[in-house]
């Protein structure tokens, strides 16, 4: 198995003036291709700060991130751009629609920037999949909640990712609607081999993942192995 | 595998189709929204394409109606007499060709049919062919022909006619010639209507001149000589070779060209001025597409955060957007040329009093194509300083949304737009004033209004946070608060509003300030009749008529014409070989009209030197006085030598004097005055001050000295004022017609600002409506804010223009600057109140909206 996320010792600083405050600080950890992790841990630990910087949304003040073999750390943030588009998958606890695209427009928004023509087959097969095929031109304002989450679902798998980030893919949705989101989203990755990283609150759905990232403070407090993978390794 | 590293490829094309089907995607929700941010460029643009369309017809007109412009190949023209050399050369001109002469003076005449008298412009016109182009034009059509060649008849302006309630067939009294009205005279060649209103023409047949008895030693004639010249003579080279002897013998000469060019000169510093105030609206209308594009950016930060997650780099973001704002741009000037197109079809009944052609009305597709063109690059420019920050915009947004994301304070580039914006006006203005100088001038007088705006804006934004009123009610805390608040309209309000008041108001201050200059100071004993051309030998018996007539005789004095040969030993050549010098040519081609006494008068104050009111030794350079500016412009000061040429004979002079001239005082005030003993046996004329007490009085005095004095002419100061005021009304009009464009962009730019802003306030109010606060409250919180903005801007937009006008009137015009600040007081009234209402027209719809439809919206 080939690693596709390998994160060494991460160290996140931010300055309010003169000021140092370091949000994140050794972290290290890496993933193999098909993993599927949960980064846990309480409101401002930092688990967000450690996604954004995975995923190249951010630059890390030291350490390292390499992503699908791409060293991360010193391109451009319009470098960075191109690797996300190239291997990286997002889901956003608020969706994160272009609101003035419709359903399908949304989805094909990855695989036309890679310059692909002729997606629209492509982009309803995902809508159809996600069972949106017939809300293909509806913008996201005429969708509800569950709908959109469905759309972002459908986005985030178009451009075919190596690796999906999803921030709290379900904390803007009831019970029932998140339930049905969650097998959507592990079935969709479980399907496409994807590597499969979240940021959650909700510790069931992170144990529903191969492996439970908690951090505090900024630091990592422990790695474990979840029981959806046999047996719990610390 | 982490031990591999990979190297990204780093060629990655752009997409272009992509980037623009996205634009065209991502525009279709908002349109409404771009729509108005354009709007503020319309009108800009509507007047800059009216004005350059106007020009460009009127140009064309001027070449197809060029000819007609002077109704002849040549003309040549003199106030001298014309002596035997240069007669003879005016005679071999005529050779192969055809030639017309024409005396002109003013004179009064005398209506028979309503007995009333008026000053006029006689044309002598002898038989010939002119004009051989174009046609004066006359009702009877024949008239115009027939009055040189049917006996004693007379071609009278039309307006007159109507004036005196005079009809072709009755008769006028030139001199001691009573003419018959031939018909009524409509158009001469090259003259405009405002022409024919200051000096309404009366023609008359050459050969009767004499007998009028009109022409007398001293009177003030012109001689014109009109050519038809051969059709192998270039009439322009001639003129130049013939230059140097016209000039050298005072003689002016005009060729098709020559007046082409100077009639199409004239209009188009009119035009130019024009078109800049065009385009200081279309300036305000960029500050509003820069703070809507801001604006609306804001709103986008969140897609474009999306984009960048996606994969999509800064400048393919960028790109989005500015093909958007391109588009809009494109839209909003091709709006804003065709609104120019059809306000031009009026332009020519604006102008029409101006000019001295026939203007059409076409499509000119060059001012539209210049007008689009002008409208994109300034909408894209403005634009960018928002459009930038786009390429700044971090995709971290999409996870911490409500964090500062765009970090454009030092992007390089920004100066980089506004270098370009600067260099754009700059280049701009040069192309309409001609001069780096002047382009210079108005680029830094837009940095300084700008700035001073600008900064105004921020320091009451500082001074309300630093002093806030801690104390006051709630409703004015909150207004007060609303003006400093994130996303708030301060600074554009200010800029915009600031700028329209300061225009309107300076067009107000400069109108009242030049009426001013020329208005009567004190009506009461000030004269408000002048008679001229009063012979010496006339003298003493005018004096007794006019005090027989019950009117006082205010000021009498003599006056002889002169021009100036040298000065400080310098001629009219070395001043023009020398232009460093920076001496006026017209001080030596001008007709001087000069008096002598022995003391000063009311209207002057000693300035420098000593007043010599005698000639004490007459081998002496003669001790002159001058008028202070007239000595500064002519570089000249105390001790300097000045020699005049008085109809022939030369008279050394010393400067001995300068004096300070109140001008607007009626009196008969003189550049250059002459001490007694010096003069007296010189051709002269007199001119005597007298007031009458009405019309009727005024009319029938100048009825009986016409008849008794046919020589003697009689100027109407109230007639004169009021023609004045007339055409300065008519100019006025045409500067305000345009500065309408700049105000209403202003306040397209305040209705789209307060519109921008409307959905933030309508959080707030429901937030306040929520909380508790009444109806009258958030009412009372948005009024007190539009206040405070409208009456800031307002106040210092009146500041600006007493600046503005200043410079104007020190700089431009040469005027003292003796403001009139009474328009001043309805300008800024009327526009602080113009803003709350818009401000509170615009918010109406905030206050019935029912707080929890938001506050669900919201969630």
């Amino acid at each position: 198995m080939s690693v596709i996320l390998d994160i060494k010792d991460l160290e996140k600083t931010y300055y309010s003036g003169n000021h140092p405050l370091t949000v994140l600080q050794g972290i290290n950890f890496s993933l193999q291709a098909g993993d599927t992790c949960a980064i846990v841990g309480p409101s401002g630990s930092g688990k967000t700060t450690l996604l954004g910087l995975c995923a190249g949304l951010d630059r890390a003040s030291s350490g390292s991130v390499i992503l699908n073999g791409i060293k991360l750390d010193n391109l451009s943030e319009d470098e960075r751009a191109q690797v996300r588009n190239q291997y990286v998958g997002f889901i956003f606890q608020n969706f994160q629609l272009i609101p003035t695209l419709t359903a399908i427009e949304n989805v094909m928004v990855p695989l036309e920037l890679r310059g692909e023509r002729n997606v629209h087959n492509q982009a309803m097969e995902l809508l159809a999949r996600v069972g949106l095929a017939e809300r293909f031109d509806h913008y996201p304002t005429q969708l509800s909640g569950g709908e959109q989450q469905r759309v972002s679902l459908a986005r985030a798998f178009s451009n075919k990712p190596t690796i999906l980030f999803a921030d709290e893919p379900t904390g803007n949705l009831d019970e029932e609607t998140g339930q049905k989101v969650e097998k959507l989203l592990f079935d969709l990755n479980r399907e496409a081999g994807t590597t499969l990283v979240l940021v959650t609150h909700d510790l069931e759905l992170a144990e529903k993942t191969d492996r439970i990232i908690r951090i505090k403070g900024g630091t990592v407090v422990s790695d474990q192995i979840t029981s959806s993978v046999g047996n719990v390794q610390e | 595998m982490s031990d591999t590293i990979i190297h990204l490829d780093k060629k990655r094309p752009l997409n272009l189709r992509w980037l623009l089907l996205m634009a065209w995607r991502d525009s279709r929700r908002n349109r409404g929204k771009l729509a108005l941010f354009i709007s503020s460029i319309v009108l800009g643009i509507a007047a800059l394409v009216a004005i350059n369309s106007f020009s460009n017809n009127l140009r064309t007109d001027i070449d197809k109606q060029a000819k007609s412009l002077i109704g002849a190949d040549l003309v040549v023209a003199t106030s001298k007499e014309i002596e035997p050399p240069m007669q003879k050369l005016l005679d071999s001109l005529a050779f192969g060709g055809d030639r017309s002469d024409e005396v002109r003076f003013v004179s009064m005449v005398y209506f028979q049919a309503s007995q009333g008298t008026r000053l006029v412009q006689v044309r002598a016109l002898e038989k010939g062919g002119f004009p051989y182009y174009g046609a004066i034009e006359s009702v009877p059509e024949s008239a115009s022909r027939a009055f040189r060649e049917e006996g004693r008849k007379a071609l009278v302006d039309h307006t007159l006619l109507l004036q005196y309630n005079t009809k072709p067939g009755d008769s006028i009294k030139v001199g001691n010639v009573t003419f018959e009205i031939a018909g009524a005279l409509h158009k001469i060649p090259g003259q405009s209507a405002m022409t024919a209103t200051i000096a309404p023409a009366v023609y008359i047949p050459r050969r009767y001149l004499d007998e009028t008895g009109l022409l007398q030693r001293g009177s003030r004639i012109s001689y014109y000589h009109y050519y038809k010249l051969p059709d192998t003579t270039d009439p322009d080279k001639l003129a130049k070779k013939l230059e140097p002897r016209f000039e050298e013998a005072g003689f002016g000469f005009d060729t098709v060209n020559s007046r082409k060019e100077g009639t199409g000169k004239a209009y188009e510093d009119l035009a130019s001025f024009l078109a800049l105030v065009g385009f200081v609206a279309l300036l305000l209308g960029c500050v509003g597409v820069a703070s809507a594009v801001h604006v609306y950016i804001r709103e986008k930060l969140a897609t474009i955060g999306v984009l960048r997650c996606l994969g999509v780099s800064g400048k393919q973001a960028f790109l989005i957007y500015l093909f958007q704002v391109m588009a809009m741009g494109l839209i909003g000037s091709i709006v804003g040329a065709i609104l120019g197109s059809l306000i031009q079809l009026y332009l020519p009944e604006l102008f029409k009093a101006f000019l001295p052609v026939e203007v059409t009305v076409s499509v000119s597709w060059l001012a539209i194509l210049e007008g689009i063109a002008i409208g994109l690059v300034v909408a894209v420019l403005f634009a960018l300083l928002p459009l930038l920050s786009i390429r700044n915009v971090s995709p971290l947004i999409t996870l911490r949304a409500g964090v500062e994301h765009l970090t454009n304070q030092k992007d390089k580039v920004r100066w980089l737009v506004y270098f370009v914006i600067l260099a754009f006006i700059f280049v701009f203005a040069y192309f309409q004033l001609n001069s780096w100088l002047r382009a210079l001038s108005f680029t830094g007088g837009v940095i300084v209004a700008f700035l001073v705006l600008a900064l105004l804006a921020r320091a009451m934004m500082w001074f309300v946070k630093k002093f806030f009123p801690v104390n006051w009610g709630y409703v004015w805390r909150q207004s007060l608060a609303n003006l400093y608040r994130p996303n708030n309209q301060t600074l554009l309000l200010t800029v915009s509003i600031g700028l329209g008041t300061a225009l309107i108001s300076t067009l107000f201050l400069m109108q009242r300030l030049l009426l001013s200059e020329v208005a009567i100071a004190g009506s009461e004993n000030q004269p408000n009749l002048v008679l001229f051309d009063i012979q010496s030998a006339q003298k003493e018996e005018v004096a007794q008529v006019t005090r027989e007539a019950g009117l006082p005789v205010l000021q009498y004095v003599p006056v002889v014409t002169m021009r100036l040969e040298e000065m400080k030993g310098l001629t009219a050549a070395d001043v023009r070989k020398d232009t460093t010098l920076g001496i006026p040519d017209w001080a030596y081609t001008r007709e001087y009209r000069v008096t002598y006494r022995d003391s000063l008068i009311g209207s002057e104050k000693e300035v420098d030197g000593k007043w010599q009111g005698t000639v004490t030794d007459p081998d002496a350079p003669v001790p002159i006085s001058l008028e202070d500016r007239y000595a500064e412009r002519l570089k000249v000061g105390v001790g300097d030598t000045m020699i005049f040429n008085v109809q022939g004979a030369l008279v050394p002079t010393v400067v001995s004097h300068l004096r300070e001239v109140e001008w607007n005082r009626v009196q008969s005030n003189f550049l250059v005055v002459f001490p007694k003993g010096v003069l007296e046996e010189a051709p002269q004329f007199h001119v005597l001050m007298t007031r009458t007490d009405s019309t009727a009085q005024s009319a029938a005095f100048q009825r009986s000295l016409v008849q008794r004095f046919p020589n003697v002419s009689a100027i109407d100061l109230d007639l004169i004022l009021q023609t004045l005021d007339d055409i300065l009304g008519k100019i006025s009009f045409v500067i305000r017609f345009m500065a309408l464009f700049s105000i209403s962009t202003g306040l397209l730019v305040l209705i789209g600002s307060v519109n921008i802003s409307k959905f933030q306030r309508v959080q707030e109010s429901v937030l306040l409506r929520t909380l508790g606060a009444s109806r009258k409250q958030i009412l009372s919180i948005n009024a007190f804010e539009y206040l405070l903005l409208g009456a800031l801007a307002a106040g210092t937009g009146v500041i600006l223009s007493v600046g503005a006008s200043w410079a104007l009137a020190v700089f431009s015009f040469e005027v003292d600057f003796v403001p009139d600040f009474a328009p001043l007081l309805p300008v800024f009234l009327g526009i602080t109140s113009l803003t709350v209402a818009i401000g509170m027209l615009n918010s109406r719809g905030i206050l019935n909206r029912p707080p929890l439809e938001v506050l669900r919206g919201e969630a």
